[in-house]
């Protein structure tokens, strides 16, 4: 099997890993760097537990080829909150009681940090769009929508 | 309202205090059990599955697979011949002699990547020889059916269960109650039909994963996203003839479960395999494709209801005749059978009641138990045939509902008295936040609009003495440690239980903090995380193990200071007296103890609080007329409505607006009861518009996300409105009973009322989807 030597830049820190051509970049988070938060929910993307953000857009890294990231800039669950504080998601989704489970959380609130990194200002519409490919069993999805909101209307406040 | 962190709640109960178990899941910090790292010395497994529904065995050839390298060995069903199940012990680990559905295990391999393991699964011929499969559960329940477990007759099962020997039927449950045959003749209005009600799938984000190790010297231990991990104990120790204390399962946070990580399920497999290859920990985790057609489903149900009222509407008679599509084997079907005939009237006040509730064994997959137990198959039927008898008389549904719901003192169709309910504040409730006298308009000329509303009960499904324990270790820094053995799944019962041990003891909320994960060596006993039980059976351990905890504290301060500890009390962590009011912090007393007076020795020491509840009143039913004093513990009752658009040109179905509201005795926590109602209708949404397993010739046809589609974000009303409703539980925990699973049992019925309020259409075979209303519409010639 060949193996690959990439330089990928996540959760700001520069790394280097030799990784096969056949893993995914979810293999590679969980297996071969312990950034366990990131979730396999489904392996085929269909699910969205699995949500990271690579170079600013929310994917799938189940359906990422590792060795292809080379030079990228990955964010993880472990690296949303910044020296401590936690983002504005994370603290609204608690606030909003949009946590059971925790499962899909994760990949949850990276496809709102992304949402709200190219749109400051979103619609309920596109709030519920940009998280259709995150399937939640457990909560309803109404206070995650509330929690995204609200994240973006204090976020939007704290610029002005 | 949530109630801010950094803060002192003292008395909690009845608080929205923030919930105990979410900030590691917003970091990413959480554990699950794939999340757990084993090391480089952890194997994989995969299985070979059945691709046929019902076959003997003719051979396994496993030869090639042994050579391929990296595979360390492979296991069959010869290597473990002892019969395993929850109630009707009729399985093995590994398919022996014969296949009965489509994904069963035949062969188990291990190797050391997930990869070469499913390699060598490809390299495995088994050689079968095909019998005719029973694919309906009518049909399997009648003499002509080919038999599935010939052997029936001679499996062990517990004196609730009623298997016929020589059938398929692997549980018949009865009730007789009045004279049917001439309440029928006083009946102004009968109706009378068939519901089917399809397979569906749990689906937890989290697929199930299990690790198991057996050390050399025997002991056992189990990692696995588990809703039962005593139960699992016990099964799996005695089927492997090891003593229990060898059997480890720690079970760290499930990822949803929602009844299919409830019993043992595929923890089986791995725990068989670690038997055989000793030494190292062996992981094995299903595909999301083995997730949807390998596991426990929510068996199908055909339920062929007649009932009957008099010229006022009241309710006279009820026949119910249910077979459940039980699938290969009964983990927990032969229970939901049960729970599904002694509530088989749902939440109605009915004199004359004819059940027959029949498991009946089926080439489909294995029916489970699912957030409900039964009930939501029950009510999308007995609801139903309400709302079409409502019509029929010419009552409004919700008077009917009204009239006929059940109350305090009722005597049930098992003769069982009920206790104090408040389902009609419920029904109340809804219309209310309805506007339910008020018709909209549809909002375009290409919709139909309509209400809907639909009432729920359940009880706990559960053996008699299923019981609960807990422990509450008091800390030197004031705070509390409570050990359960109940499972955090995401309903919150964590924080739940914090808030009951705080309350009970008198210290703020913020300093309990629940043990995790739960492991069988060290946490307290809880039979299992289902049935909506925790609250009140551990909430009742916890609070009885948080007064004993209580009474010693007070008993040393008390005989430390010269007082009588009535005159005692804790409040805000503190002991204080009322008499001398002095007042010391529990931190100072709860681990060192108390000097005596006059430099005279020392007095307490560390306190620990034990504490156990176990029901002691639930008796047997009649096996003919399932008569009995007290069939169960008590019901949780509710009820849900629905507003919705039918849009003609696509038949898609929109729910403009929901409400829900339960009777849940005390809701511990308000919030978190809201929770579980918003969810729980969601999913039950979901089952009404979307969901079913595509089931033909025993073959799952759409084991993926994309063609088993759930409910997403872009799917659910903006407006579902909540209601809180509080008769106490009499033996409750500050009168709390459950609420977990009965958010989801009325959704169906709610959802085919509206439509029939939109369209005068009655579709009795769920889900709803756009095409088969759309067929519907076309057919009734409401569209060309
Ligand atoms: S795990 Fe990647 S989408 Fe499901
Ligand atoms: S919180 Fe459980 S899947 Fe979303």
């Amino acid at each position: 099997m060949s193996f690959h030597r990439i330089t990928i830049r996540i959760n700001g820190n520069l790394e280097q890993v030799d990784v096969p051509g056949n893993l995914t970049l979810l293999q590679m988070l969980r297996d071969k760097l312990g950034l366990t938060g990131t979730k396999n929910g489904c392996a085929s993307g269909e699910c969205g537990a699995c949500t990271v953000i690579l170079n600013g857009d929310a994917v799938n890294s189940c359906m990422v080829v590792a060795a292809e990231c080379d030079g990228a800039e990955i964010t993880t669950i472990e690296g949303l909150a910044s020296s401590g504080d936690l983002d504005m998601v994370q603290k609204m989704i608690l606030e909003e009681g949009g946590v059971q489970c925790g499962f899909c959380t994760p990949g949850i609130l990276m496809s709102a940090r992304a949402l709200l990194n190219r749109n400051p200002h979103p619609t309920e519409f596109d709030i519920r769009d940009a998280i259709s490919g995150n399937l939640c069993r457990c909560t309803g999805y109404n206070r995650i929508v509330t929690a995204i909101s609200r994240a973006a209307e204090a976020e939007s406040a704290a610029v002005k | 309202m949530v109630v801010a962190q950094n803060t002192r709640t003292n008395n909690p109960v009845g608080k929205s205090v923030a919930r105990n178990d979410v900030l590691e899941k917003v970091t990413g910090g959480a554990t699950y059990t794939d999340d757990i790292q084993f090391g480089p010395g952890l194997l994989h497994c995969r299985v070979k599955r059945s691709p046929h529904p019902h076959a003997l065995i003719k051979k396994i050839d496993y030869s090639k697979a042994l050579k391929l390298p990296g595979v360390k060995g492979v296991a069959t069903g010869d290597d473990f011949p002892d019969l395993i199940g929850l109630y009707l012990k009729d399985r093995c680990f590994f398919a022996r002699g014969k296949v009965r559905f489509v994904g069963e295990a035949v062969v188990g391999v291990v190797a050391t990547t997930e990869e070469i393991a499913e390699a060598a699964v490809d390299l495995i011929d088994v050689e079968y020889e095909l019998l005719t499969p029973v694919l309906d559960p009518e049909f399997g329940a009648s003499p002509e059916a080919p038999l599935i477990h010939p052997d029936l007759g001679n499996y062990d099962h517990p004196n609730f269960i009623f298997p016929v020997a020589n059938s398929n039927i692997s549980n018949h449950f009865k009730i007789r109650k009045g004279d049917i045959e001439a309440a029928w003749t006083q009946c102004a209005a009968i109706v009378e039909h068939t519901f089917r009600i399809p397979h569906v799938q749990h689906v937890p984000i989290e697929p199930h994963v299990a690790v198991a190790k057996c050390e050399d010297n025997g002991q056992v231990t189990l990692w696995a996203s588990t809703q039962s991990p005593f139960a699992q104990r016990a099964l799996l120790a005695k089927a492997l003839h090891i003593p229990e204390s060898d059997f480890r399962v720690i079970a760290p946070l499930i990822g949803g479960g929602f009844g299919c990580k409830a019993g043992v399920t595929m923890e089986a497999i791995p725990v068989a395999m670690a038997m055989k290859y000793k030494g190292q920990p062996i992981k094995f985790r299903l595909t999301r494709e083995e997730e949807f057609y390998t596991n426990f489903v929510r068996q199908g149900l055909v339920i062929k209801i007649k009932v009957g009222c008099d010229k006022e509407g009241n309710l006279l008679a009820l026949q119910n005749r249910m077979y459940w599509d039980g699938g290969a084997y009964t983990e927990y079907g032969v229970n939901v059978t049960r729970a599904g005939g002694y509530s088989s009237t749902g939440p109605y006040d009915i004199p004359n009641v004819a059940t027959d509730s029949i498991c009946v064994y089926t080439n489909h997959p294995v029916g489970g138990a699912y957030r409900g137990f039964g009930m939501a198959e029950l009510h999308t039927g007995v609801d139903q045939a309400m709302d079409m008898l409502a019509a029929k008389i010419g009552l409004d549904p919700v008077e009917f509902h009204k009239k006929n719901c059940v109350q305090g003192g009722d005597v049930l169709a098992t003769g069982m008295v009920i206790h104090d309910v408040g389902i009609k504040e419920c029904i109340e409730k809804v219309a209310q936040a309805l506007d339910w006298e008020i018709k909209d308009k549809p909002s375009a000329p290409n919709k139909l609009r309509g209400k809907g509303v639909a009432l729920a009960w359940k009880a706990p499904a559960m053996p008699p003495n299923a019981g609960s324990s807990a422990l509450v270790k008091m800390n030197s820094d004031g705070t509390v440690t409570v050990s359960v053995g109940g499972q955090e799944i995401g309903q919150g019962t964590f924080t739940a239980m914090a808030q009951i041990a705080a309350e009970a003891l008198g210290v703020p909320y913020e300093n309990v903090k629940v043990s995790g994960p739960i492991d069988t060596r060290y946490s307290p006993y809880e039979w299992q995380t289902v049935a909506s039980r925790l609250t009140w059976s551990m909430g009742n351990a916890v609070r009885n193990a948080a007064l004993d905890a209580r009474k010693k504290v007070l008993d040393v301060v008390a005989e430390a200071w010269g007082e009588d500890a009535k005159d005692l009390d804790i409040k805000d962590g503190y002991v204080i007296s009322y008499k001398t009011e002095e007042s010391v912090s529990i931190k100072d007393i709860v681990v060192y103890g108390l000097p005596k007076p006059n430099d005279g020795g020392w007095i307490g020491g560390p306190i620990v609080g034990a504490g156990s509840f176990m029901p002691s009143y639930v008796t047997g039913l009649d096996a003919e007329t399932g008569q009995g004093n007290r069939a169960v513990v008590h019901y949780t009752t509710g009820a849900q409505g629905v507003e919705i658009e039918v849009d003609k040109e696509t038949g898609r179905i929109e729910v403009l607006r929901a409400a829900c509201a339960f009777d849940v005795g005390k809701a511990i926590n308000p919030d978190m009861v809201r929770q579980q109602m918003e969810g729980g209708f969601i999913q039950g949404l979901s089952s009404a518009l979307f969901e079913g397993c595509q089931l033909v010739d025993g073959v799952m046809r759409n084991p993926s996300f994309v063609d088993y589609r759930i409910a997403t974000a872009a799917d659910v009303p903006a407006e579902i409105d909540t209601f809180i409703i509080e008769h106490a539980q009499d033996d409750g925990p500050f009168g709390a009973r459950g609420i977990g699973e009965h958010p989801l049992v009325p959704s169906i019925a709610a959802v085919a009322a509206a439509l029939y309020d939109a369209t005068g259409l009655r579709i009795t075979n769920p889900p709803f989807s756009a095409e088969k209303v759309y067929l519907a519409l076309l057919e009734a010639g409401l569209v060309e």
